[in-house]
């Protein structure tokens, strides 16, 4: 056990002793939450439209008011032909345009039945699937409030928006930046522990000494942890204090389940430190194998229930998957244990194949 | 010249023994390229809704088989209370909750109005409003069939038709918008990372001084480090356009030389950012972490996945100073929209400027000696 702990103590020194490399630990994810917190998000807002108004009468301008005083919309300038919406969109300025045909309003009053084109830039198309819903509200409800008391039957339908009434960014991708910065640091981290100590050539000294193979994963993955438990209260303390996004849910259980993760994390990039021969191919393919698939397959860009299967499938097996669902149960819904049982099984599952894994695959002698 | 050919040879011997490093940089990012394009759908399918009928009447019968059979909502369950229903919100096995009050039916044809009431779990608020709207346009339509069904005099298509186009990807295909995206992080990744790594490497592993002591220029040096990745980088994205064609059949909708010639300055601008990484770090672990919260930021920040017009005012100035939003927006302009040069010189001209800048800084503070 003493020989356990003096290693223990040798590893702490080794990552203490890098000054760079331990403020780039502690600031990257402070800034990364404080960055994203406020500046990711799929609101509505401010979007620059043009319109073409050819029909220029008052209806056309209530409605064009009524758009230009939401603030989802900013009207960028009035065309008055194709060419010039062309224009717009290649220059790459405007998401969308408002085509008021001429005679609208004339149409609308007599032959009380008329059209309205939205076209919007489907380069990106979630964007414009929003921004056509949003613009298409404003102008059923301009023409609802003029006809109100027409409608003789009418249902109302009031939509509560649970946990995020303003539809804010914010309590989505807290959770999944959490995910995100922990996994990513957890595994570059150690994905170059073990690695560095055979690139360097102290493996030799390792190997011969008595440690066992599990002491040593052991000891290479504490100081990390330690690290990472620094890091996860600091990006805590942000999200709750300067972004606004509380913890609902029960914080020790936040925590534990933190840890679990930080654990899970741990032990992969151990298990890519023992695969690989240097130090930069295990930290490219802790990064470019992680990187990507954490950002667009966990759950947090894009709803996992809509992508095709066999992703869906791939999304499994990423703990960062289970991780976000469990960050997003516990801390924004305020639900407890029973609500997250399961994530937190597979997690404790991922754990314990990728340590037992790393175990078997740890090599004793030199090749 | 001949010092930095020779130079030229010894970088690509190195780049091309290294097999591994060879096939993660190019393979691993071409994988996710053929699959990732598959995950970006926001299309709002199978919203599962839980039911809470407190009216048991004809219409709300009606009702709920109007918004099943929609196609866009599965019915998870019928719950009678709504703390029964929202354990099915709190566990995520649905999104929405649709309460039907009782006396709905009565009350509507009496009084004229009635409410019911929706929530919706908007943790995803984009996911939230979309799903919300789409049920909205059916309780809209059920409430057009009532219309007709009680008072048949009254004109019920009525009203402003609105007719959504959509320009520049009409058949609505969501590949389309995440491939610039994917396009500008491999070039990206084979520019800045693997410069920013191989310098590094030099210093660590101490190569660096035998060549500090050679009669070797600085700039000698640093062309011969910077040329192979720009090479290499520019087969990648060849590559990758090949693939879009070949894969998704995305065609470049403008020329594809403006894309290149655009290419060709941004790698500059991006090989300037590794250089300047590597003076900077003294060890691998050093370089990658840094590139890799560079990179981040970088790519999150870039327009791909949120649109920077949503962002703040001050996270807006910083998307300024991001090559790789620079880069995604010409790749969607030309490729999709078919811009031509004129419409992206704003775009070529910054980074123009961020290549001579970063470049400038990188050589002024690489220093032969230590």
């Amino acid at each position: 056990m003493k020989q356990f702990f003096s290693f223990v103590k040798k590893e702490f020194r080794h990552v203490l002793r890098d000054r760079r490399v331990l403020l780039i630990l502690f600031g990257m994810p402070v800034v990364q939450v404080l960055l994203f917190g406020f500046a990711l998000t799929n609101e509505v807002k401010n979007t620059k439209i043009v319109i073409a108004d050819y029909a220029k009468d008052e209806v056309s301008q209530q409605i064009i008011t009524k758009i230009d005083a939401s603030h989802y919309f900013d009207i960028e300038k009035n065309v008055l032909s194709n060419k010039q919406i062309e224009t717009a969109f290649k220059e790459g300025k405007i998401k969308a345009a408002l085509v008021f045909p001429a005679g609208f309003g004339e149409n609308l009053s007599h032959g009380n039945k008329a059209q309205l084109q939205i076209i919007a830039d489907a380069t990106d198309i979630n964007m414009s699937n929003q921004i056509t819903a949003y613009l298409t509200a404003i102008i059923l409800d301009y023409q609802q409030q003029n006809q109100l008391s027409k409608i003789p039957y009418q249902i109302i339908p009031e939509m509560r928006m649970l946990y995020n009434p303003q539809l804010k960014g914010a309590p989505n991708f807290v959770p999944g930046v959490m995910a995100m910065v922990l996994l990513l640091i957890c595994v570059m981290m150690t994905a170059i522990a073990i690695v560095k100590e055979k690139e360097t050539g102290t493996m030799e000294v390792l190997l011969v000494s008595p440690m066992k193979p599990w002491t040593i994963i052991v000891s290479k993955a504490a100081p990390y942890l330690i690290l990472s438990l620094i890091d996860l209260i600091a990006i805590l303390l942000l999200s709750v204090y300067i972004l606004q996004v509380p913890v609902n849910g029960n914080i020790f259980l936040l925590l534990a389940e933190s840890t679990l993760f930080i654990l899970t994390c741990l032990m992969l990039g151990i298990l890519i430190s023992i695969q690989t021969s240097s130090q930069e191919i295990a930290m490219l393919i802790s990064l470019v194998g992680m990187m990507m698939p954490t950002m667009m397959l966990s759950g947090f860009m894009f709803p996992t229930e809509n992508m095709p299967y066999p992703l869906q499938l791939i999304s499994n097996i990423l703990p960062s998957k289970w991780y976000y669902i469990i960050v997003k149960t516990v801390m924004i819904k305020g639900a407890g244990f029973s609500a997250v049982w399961k994530e937190t099984l597979i997690l404790a599952g991922i754990t314990m194949l990728l340590f037992f894994v790393s175990l078997k695959k740890f090599k004793i002698r030199l090749q | 010249m001949s010092t930095l050919k020779i130079l030229l040879q010894k970088e690509f011997r190195q780049i091309f023994r290294n097999k591994i490093i060879l096939a993660i940089t190019i393979l691993v990012p071409i994988m996710q390229f053929l699959i990732l394009p598959l995950a970006a759908k926001y299309e709002i399918k199978n919203v599962n809704l839980v039911m809470v009928d407190h009216d048991h009447s004809t219409y709300s019968r009606q009702l709920i088989s109007k918004i099943t059979g929609s196609g866009y909502f599965r019915l998870v369950d019928y719950n009678s209370t709504y703390n029964e229903a929202y354990k099915y919100i709190e566990t995520d096995k649905a999104d929405m909750i649709l309460e039907i009050p009782a006396g709905f039916e009565k009350n509507l044809i009496r009084e004229g109005v009635q409410k019911i009431f929706i929530a919706v779990n908007a943790i995803n608020g984009t996911k939230a409003g979309l799903g919300g709207s789409y049920l909205n346009s059916i309780i809209a339509d059920f409430n057009k069939d009532i219309l007709v069904e009680l008072s048949p005099s009254f004109k019920n298509d009525a009203g402003i038709e609105i007719v959504p186009l959509d320009w520049f990807n009409p058949t609505r295909n969501y590949q389309l918008s995440l491939i610039p995206g994917i396009l500008a992080m491999l070039v990206t990744m084979v520019g800045g990372f693997l410069t920013a790594l191989n310098i590094v490497k030099e210093k660590e592993i101490g190569t660096i001084e035998q060549i500090n002591v050679s009669p070797i220029k600085k700039r000698d040096f640093i062309l011969a480090k910077l040329i192979p990745f720009w090479i290499l980088a520019n087969v990648v994205f060849t590559i990758g356009l090949i693939l879009c064609y070949l894969v998704y059949d995305i065609q470049s909708q403008g020329n594809i030389l403006v894309l290149y010639a655009f290419i060709a300055v941004y790698l500059l601008a991006v090989l300037g950012f590794g250089l300047l990484v590597s003076t900077y770090c003294e060890t691998q672990q050093q370089a990658m972490f840094i590139m890799f919260f560079f990179m981040m930021i970088f790519l999150l920040l870039g327009g791909l996945f949120t649109p920077i017009e949503s962002m703040p005012k001050w996270a807006q100035w910083l998307t300024k100073l991001n090559p790789v939003a620079y880069l995604i927006e010409v790749i969607r302009m030309v490729m999709l929209k078919g811009s031509g040069l004129k419409n992206i010189l704003p775009e070529l001209g910054s980074i123009c400027l961020m290549a001579i800048v970063l470049n400038s800084w990188a050589i002024l503070n690489y220093k032969k000696t230590s």
